[in-house]
């Protein structure tokens, strides 16, 4: 359940914590979203949006991290590969 | 388990009332249709267009009413709609279009300058479809017994070819031919959908196909059916096609061409791309080896999947990770989800 | 899709699935927890791709299954009500209480309008102060913040036609009561990773100690899930049980802090009732007495007590992971989406929909 997709933040409005809203592209697509939840976020972070609300913003160097563990195994099952 | 025929639970056996998922081009309209309409009326309701012989000359004829809201939506309106669909119609028949009469249901209360941006709107569809409106109807109810205006287009066509396109004539080794992205129309208007409203530059795809689609026909190309892609979207085409013609369809996922911001504003409704509404897109089921052709003759062509043998009629997908899995028919209309 | 096309990509998912392969030296019986990875794991078949012997067991995170007939009655029973509107999220709209659903109480008459977000609801209510808007608040702890925050944007505007019917559901305590059950066989779990953006993963560290039971913070591309099952298989095969995060990108040990705050200060837990399984205590969440005006079971005269579910259906077996789908008699035959017996079949994220969907019913 929950359905939540990362989107990256444009623009930012308002200032009060509690109301600020901010313009989120999805690829290409826009939609406000609420973040009231994530004090920290500004424009060009990507931040995690689940009904309406910006839940998380993701962490960049956690993301690449992922992926280079990944790769390592790739990696490897490639050579092995013909 | 004895009698389970006396004991079936279930709460919700029939539906007394007409539910919106009755249009909504999945199972419960194709249960409408064959249980309600089929059974009593006599139609040709496995093809968009019946075909008719008429002194001598072979005509194609069909009809369609169109409801959609908003009236107006990024890259069309109800009006273009209503000659597109119809002149498409018409198109899988493998028919050159030759008139269309349209029908208005009025709300009491629409202002005249909305009907005149909608008539303007038909009039130069017809005009670049090359087709005329040659005839119409003029209802009005009371306010709130409509939504603004509803449309029905009826079209006559002549049949450029002598055979016939029916999913009958789909077989074995028949590859699919898709000839544009997927998904554009749907998400265009669920863009202008009040209270969902995102920012987007999705335009509806909505067009008429038939120069495409007869182009195929007077290449030589070897069509044994055409299908273009409505409500239900891409699956739901193709299924009833591969119902009908009790044949085994076999899609791959990443040949299906669907835009980023087409995708992502799927993503965010929790839709899948494969089931949401196109307006100027169409399949065609192309005898094998002709497929590539059939493609590149279309601009945004693709062959997207084959027939791999007859018998059952079920549609599978190579998904993106190279597992396969079953296509079926939705239940009705997709609603945007957060779950 | 930044963020999303590399959680898709073929050759990262063929090599997480070789390396499952040489982890696995023997069978495990691993449950993801949430709706959405069973969608995504039939929705791209990642199950296909995984060793014999190694099998996916599918838990009851789908909030839509869970809520117990009498509540959705309740709602419908609102929408019928003069005066007021039920402004629901897409999700509920087909799930069937036990006369009804929300659509068809629609074709009949019944005021039901579908929203997004809980701000559109609120923002419906100032725009409609003659009619009454009850916001049918179903979620799991990922969507109780969106909700809290709209309840308190009601009362700052002062709003006294917004209320909401609570229906929320809370994860660690049902994961308790299905690993502690005699029944269970669950060796490994995969947790819900957008649950845990909000509410971090501290509370999962005393059920994989109690049950031994490695769990994995999990997300939902089909990448994430092999990592996911990789990491899981790794200490199952390795004799551990911790609590791991895969989805690192998005949930952080202690989650959310700003939204549990609200949450904790505007609600409190309660017992619930999850459809198909039963009460689970302190599993699911009422508002304080603070904002409790804004409980629509306090502002309206509903109706109580409990409904029975309909016994063909094993839902409840299959919400714990004790059967799959196609094991129940009535799956693809007596019950479909169409005409479901269990919310299972019903909600789109659903355990018997999605193998319904997903063409299950055909192998």
């Amino acid at each position: 359940m929950c359905l939540a997709i990362p989107g990256e933040i444009i623009e930012i409005t308002g200032a009060d914590p509690l109301t600020r809203m901010a313009r989120v592209s999805f690829g290409g697509v826009v939609r406000e979203a609420s973040l009231a939840y994530v004090p920290e976020a500004k424009p060009g972070d990507y931040v995690l949006v689940h009904a309406g609300f910006a839940l998380q913003t993701i962490d960049e160097e956690e993301a690449r991290r992922t992926l280079e563990l990944i790769a390592q195994m790739g990696g490897a099952e490639e050579e092995g590969a013909p | 388990m004895s009698d389970f025929a006396l004991s079936c639970p279930a709460p919700l056996a029939q539906h007394d009332r007409v539910l919106m998922a009755h249009g909504g081009g999945g199972r419960l309209m194709r249960e409408l249709i064959e249980r309600m309409f089929a059974a009593r009326l006599d139609p040709q309701h496995e093809t968009d267009a019946a075909t008719l012989a008429l002194g001598g000359r072979r005509l194609a004829l069909t009809t369609d009413s169109f409801v959609v809201r908003p009236i107006f939506f990024p890259g069309g309106d109800i009006g273009s709609l209503a000659v597109h669909g119809t002149v498409n119609d018409l198109a899988m028949a493998g028919a050159e279009p030759v008139a269309l009469s349209a029908a208005f249901i009025l709300e009491e209360g629409l202002e005249m300058e909305t009907l005149s941006r909608v008539v303007d709107s038909m009039a130069e569809a017809a005009r670049r479809a090359g087709v005329r409106i040659v005839t119409g109807d003029t209802k009005v109810v009371e306010r709130g017994h409509a939504d603004q205006l509803y449309v029905t287009t009826t079209g006559v066509g002549v049949l450029i070819h002598d055979g016939e396109l029916a999913p009958w004539r789909v077989t074995e080794g028949d590859e699919v031919v898709l000839s544009g992205d997927i998904g554009r129309h749907g998400m265009a208007v669920m863009s202008a959908r009040e209270g969902l409203e995102f920012e987007s530059e999705i335009v509806s795809d909505s067009a008429p196909v038939h120069r495409e689609a007869l182009g195929l026909l007077s290449s030589g190309i070897r069509v044994h059916c055409m299908r273009d892609l409505t409500r239900g979207g891409l699956a739901s085409a193709v299924i009833e096609i591969a119902r009908s013609a009790r044949a085994r369809v076999e899609l791959d996922e990443t040949r299906i061409p669907v835009r980023e911001d087409v995708r992502a504003a799927c993503e965010l409704l929790g839709f899948d791309p494969l089931y949401v509404a196109n307006e100027g897109r169409f399949i065609a089921f192309v005898a094998e080896g002709d497929g590539e052709r059939a493609a590149a003759l279309l601009p945004g062509g693709a062959v997207i999947g084959r027939v791999k043998e007859t018998g059952a009629g079920v549609v599978t997908l190579r998904s993106l990770i190279g597992a396969e899995r079953v296509l079926d028919l939705l239940s009705g209309e997709q609603l945007p989800r957060i779950c | 899709m930044k963020h999303l096309d590399e959680y898709r990509d073929a050759g990262r998912a063929r090599a997480l699935a070789a390396e499952i392969a040489r982890t696995a030296t023997r069978p495990w019986r691993i449950m993801e927890i949430c709706g959405g990875q069973t969608h995504a794991i039939l929705r791209f078949g990642i199950d296909q791709l995984l060793p014999p012997g190694l099998e996916l067991v599918h838990g009851p995170g789908c909030p839509v299954c869970v809520t117990p007939l009498e509540l959705i009655d309740r709602a419908i029973e609102l929408a019928q009500t003069p005066g007021v509107v039920l402004a629901s999220f897409g999700d509920m709209l087909r799930v069937p209480g036990s006369k009804t659903d929300l659509l068809a109480a629609r074709a009949a008459g019944a005021r039901v309008a579908m929203v997004y977000s809980p701000l559109e609801a609120v923002r419906l209510a100032g725009e409609k102060q003659d009619q009454q808007i009850v916001f049918f608040a179903v979620g799991f702890e990922t969507t109780v913040p969106g909700v809290a925050l709209a309840v308190r944007e009601a009362r700052r505007l002062g709003l006294q036609n917004f209320s909401i019917l609570p229906a929320h559901v809370l994860v660690p305590p049902a994961l308790r009561a299905i690993l502690g059950s005699p029944q269970s066989r669950i060796q490994g779990v995969l947790a819900a990773g957008h649950v845990c953006t909000v509410e971090g993963y501290e509370d999962y560290e005393p059920l994989a100690a109690d049950f031994g039971v490695p769990v994995v913070v999990t997300g939902f591309e089909p990448v994430d899930l092999l990592q996911g099952i990789l990491l899981c298989v790794r200490q199952l095969e390795q004799g551990r049980a911790e609590v791991e995060n895969q989805y690192a990108r998005a949930v952080r040990r202690e989650g959310n802090r700003e939204a549990k705050a609200l949450v904790r200060e505007m609600f409190e837990p309660v017992d619930r009732k999850w459809r198909g399984i039963g009460v689970i205590p302190s599993s699911g969440l009422a508002l304080r007495p603070a904002w409790r005006e804004f409980d629509a079971e306090a502002r309206f005269a509903l109706s109580t007590g409990a409904v029975e579910e309909p016994s063909e259906c094993i839902s409840g077996l299959v919400l714990q992971g004790a059967k799959k789908p196609y094991e129940c008699a009535a799956f693809a035959t007596r019950c479909t989406p169409e005409r479901p017996l269990g919310a299972p079949m019903v909600s789109s994220e659903g355990a018997c929909a999605a193998y319904y969907r997903y063409g299950r019913h055909h192998v």
